[in-house]
């Protein structure tokens, strides 16, 4: 099962090798990565996500309370949350293509950011999923390149994640 | 922080102090370029005592063997790139049995960090997962803090070692710093567990009053935790059979009547039993390691588990606990104790049920004297002695009192099996990572911990090649600890495997000729050896071994080199029921 894993943790060298070290070490995989200060600059907001059945979910999140850099930990698959990743793509467009990206854009409710002679550059947030379609529905033949943030997320309603 | 002036120091002043402060008895170190400044501040201050060893590896045991038998942090100083990846072993070892230690080491300047330096290595990156937590000091400030914190992180919740990696131009000694060293520290993210769960420790009272068929499982984090007389006073109150894991043995008296031997791989027939057909099991500071378990699913079918543990990452890894209680042994124990006595004033029948218990222990007699290893001889006779008649030789000689360090094999689990330890503390071996090696560095920080305690150290003629050179230190420090060498030369431990899997083809387990001439080598560091071939000498050498009271004493014995360490879990697939208890007889 998927999870998104939200962590709280020391902003200091090392820190994230920590995290990352653990589930390298057991052969999981981190599907997404995403890390940077809060408004607490001495601490960083990681989300990460990752593949993983309950047992060693438990265990590897048990694990990630023990490192002494974690300062708190959520398992944001748990409940009800909100997840963004946010995706820069550069496609190739010219002549009748640009119309039709720019209608695409829209129907997925992105913005063209950068404009060359024969490529957009598009953002676009939301779900993997929503990322995804946009992918598909662009097709591989006009994309050039496309970089992700990767999973933000936050748990709905009053439920907070402070140290 | 606490009220003393402020002074000014260098970062190597500040290390050299903060061991001071920090009350640490022996440093264990070796050292090289990257640590002189501490090394001189060290000289100058003529403060803690420094242990030169002759490998960093050694070091690390010997602080690990002194932390071991006094409880306190081991202390390790080396140099950087060598020194620091000779280290990695005994951190290692320290990590797997969640050892206090405290390894500072050195580390190219700041600026030639990440420029392949002379004798740069990654320490940090090296050792992330084997420690507990470390730290690389960017400035000389951060030092008493970090020192501080290191040592509060490694003797707190679960213990284990740290590391803090020093950059050479931290230490200089012309850059001076206010030096102040804080009596506690707090960090925000770092809280273990004080207390159990009350809730949970009614449950778990109620649970093991329900017992028909009681067992109480306890292991190392009973002695790390201190709990040994709550371990006790809950036993003898229950009157409930125990069982230690190899790192358990001492916690409980191992020649207490309520006492059923080490469990597991090796464990005694009774303990295994005993932990098979039990309907509640207690388990305290233990790890359900796979060598205690056997086959997962196939462990203990009818037991419902009580898990006490300080780690949360402990409980339920491999088995599942139906009541876990999160907390350090000693507290928790206390309270389990409390609660066990205020159910049985509540309850209207009395609990536990007495006859349930008086038949369980009536089978677990008939089960010991059976194939207990304490309530006869279950092994057989040969020209050779025994090795196990060793061990008894040695418990005899040292009144069953001494401490006894090992290194890795069947002279290990011999050792294990045959000197029953009734104090915590006493028994010193490397269970989680099985380090050959270990034992006579451990032994000597041991002896200088104890000067006047008997210590002997169990090994097999190819551990001790391990870490050998460790004869020189413990000339240079006079440490005269007892080597009992179960020769049978052969890496016993692996021929028994290949005699049992391998139809006994002996790959790379025997050395041929070429084994050096231990009495030779002993002499040559100024020791003493002794041959012992004959089994109507073994007394009388092991006697004049202790009587030697200020020499080290190598005693070489030869032993049976086809014997075998039984009982022995059949894998794979047994359960903790299944077991050989000999080269022909199964459970
Ligand atoms: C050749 C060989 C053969 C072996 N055969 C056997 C065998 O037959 N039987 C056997 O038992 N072992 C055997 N071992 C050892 C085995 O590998 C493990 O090291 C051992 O079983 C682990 O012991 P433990 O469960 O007591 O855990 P430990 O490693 O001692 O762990 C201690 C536990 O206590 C917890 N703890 C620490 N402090 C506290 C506290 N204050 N309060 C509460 N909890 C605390 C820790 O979190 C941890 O979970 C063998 C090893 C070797 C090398
Ligand atoms: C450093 C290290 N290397 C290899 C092993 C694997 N090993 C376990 S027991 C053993 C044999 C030990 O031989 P010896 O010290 O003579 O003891 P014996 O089993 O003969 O009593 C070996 C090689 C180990 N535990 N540690
Ligand atoms: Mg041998």
């Amino acid at each position: 099962m998927r999870r998104i894993i939200a962590i709280l943790m020391e902003n200091e060298p090392g820190a994230l090798s920590r995290v990352v070290g653990l589930f390298s070490q057991r052969g999981y995989n981190i599907e997404t990565l995403n890390v940077a200060p809060t408004d607490d600059p001495t601490l960083s907001r990681l989300t990460l996500t990752t593949i993983g059945d309950d047992r060693h979910m438990e265990q590897i999140t048990k694990h990630l309370n023990r490192l002494v850099d974690v300062v708190k930990l959520v398992d944001l698959t748990e409940g009800a949350h909100i997840e963004r990743d946010m995706m820069l793509i550069k496609v190739r467009a010219a002549g009748a293509d640009r119309d039709e990206l720019k209608r695409t854009t829209d129907i997925f409710r992105g913005q063209i950011v950068d404009v060359a002679p024969s490529s957009y550059t598009i953002q676009l947030a939301g779900t993997t999923e929503k990322l995804d379609a946009f992918v598909a529905a662009v097709g591989d033949a006009q994309i050039l390149e496309v970089v992700r943030s990767g999973v933000a997320g936050i748990a709905r309603g009053e439920k907070v994640l402070r140290p | 922080m606490d009220q003393r002036t402020v002074e000014l120091l260098s970062g190597g002043e500040m290390v050299a102090r903060a061991l001071e402060d920090e009350g640490v008895e022996f440093i264990f170190g070796y050292p090289g370029g990257a640590v002189l400044h501490i090394y001189d501040a060290l000289f100058k201050s003529n403060g803690t005592p420094h242990v030169l060893v002759r490998h960093e590896q050694a070091a690390t045991h010997a602080a690990d063997g002194y932390a071991r038998a006094t409880g306190k942090p081991g202390v390790v100083l080396v140099t950087s790139g060598p020194g620091a990846t000779n280290a990695v072993t005994g951190i290692a070892t320290a990590y797997m049995d969640s050892i206090p230690m405290v390894v500072f080491s050195g580390q190219v300047a700041t600026h030639l960090i990440g420029e392949d330096a002379f004798q740069e290595t990654d320490m940090v990156g090296i050792s992330r997962p084997i420690v507990k937590h470390s730290f690389m000091v960017r400035h000389a400030s951060e030092l008493p803090t970090t020192i501080k914190k290191a040592f509060t992180l490694a003797t707190t919740g679960r213990p284990g070692p740290v590391v803090i990696d020093i950059p050479k131009d931290i230490t200089r000694p012309d850059e001076k710093f206010e030096y102040s060293y804080p009596e506690s520290v707090r960090m925000r993210s770092y809280a273990p567990s004080q207390k159990g769960h009350s809730g949970q420790t009614r449950k778990a009272a109620k649970l093991l009053l329900s017992a028909k068929r009681p067992m109480i499982y306890s292991g190392g984090g009973v002695i790390l935790g201190e709990g040994s007389d709550e371990l006790i006073a809950l036993a003898r109150h229950l009157n409930y059979p125990v069982t230690n894991t190899l790192m358990g043995l001492g916690a409980f008296p191992g020649t207490d009547r309520q006492f059923l031997g080490m469990l597991g791989m090796h464990g005694f027939y009774e303990a295994n039993m005993a932990m098979h057909n039990a309907d509640v099991i207690l388990a305290v500071g233990a790890r359900f390691d796979d060598r205690v378990t056997n086959t997962v699913s196939k462990f203990c079918p009818g037991a419902r588990i009580i898990h006490i543990d300080i780690d949360p990452a402990s409980i339920s890894k491999t088995v599942s606990a139906h009541i876990p209680i999160v907390g350090p042994v000693k507290a928790v124990l206390t309270d389990l104790l409390e609660q066990v006595k205020s159910t049985q004033s509540k309850a209207e029948e009395t609990l536990p049920d007495a006859g349930a218990l008086a038949r369980w222990w009536s089978q677990i007699e008939e089960w010991r004297s059976n194939h207990g290893l304490l309530t006869g001889r279950r092994y057989g006779e040969s020209d050779y002695i025994m090795p196990q008649d060793v061990i008894r030789s040695l418990y005899r000689a040292t009144d069953g009192d001494a401490y006894v360090t090992s290194d890795v094999g069947q002279h290990q689990m011999f050792a294990a099996q045959y000197y029953p330890f009734d104090k915590p503390r006493r028994w010193i071996n490397s269970g989680g990572l099985g380090t050959m090696g270990f034992g006579l560095p451990a032994a000597m920080g041991v002896k200088l911990a104890f000067p006047e305690a008997e210590v002997a150290c169990v090994t097999g003629e190819g551990s001790i090649q391990m870490n050998i050179q460790e004869l020189s230190t413990c000339r240079q420090y006079n440490t005269p600890v007892k080597i009992v060498n179960l020769r049978n030369n052969y890496l016993g431990m692996v021929k028994q495997w290949q005699d049992m899997q391998y139809e006994g083809r002996y790959a790379m387990s025997t050395y041929e000729d070429s084994l050096p001439d231990f009495m030779k080598l002993v002499e040559a560091y100024g020791h003493v050896g002794i041959t012992v071939r004959d089994k109507n000498d073994l007394d009388a050498a092991m006697d004049e071994a202790f009587a030697l009271r200020d020499r080290l004493v190598f005693l070489d014995v030869y032993v049976d080199p086809m014997e075998h360490v039984y009982p022995m879990h059949v894998a794979p697939n047994g359960s903790m029921k299944d077991m050989w208890l000999s080269k022909s007889e199964r459970s």
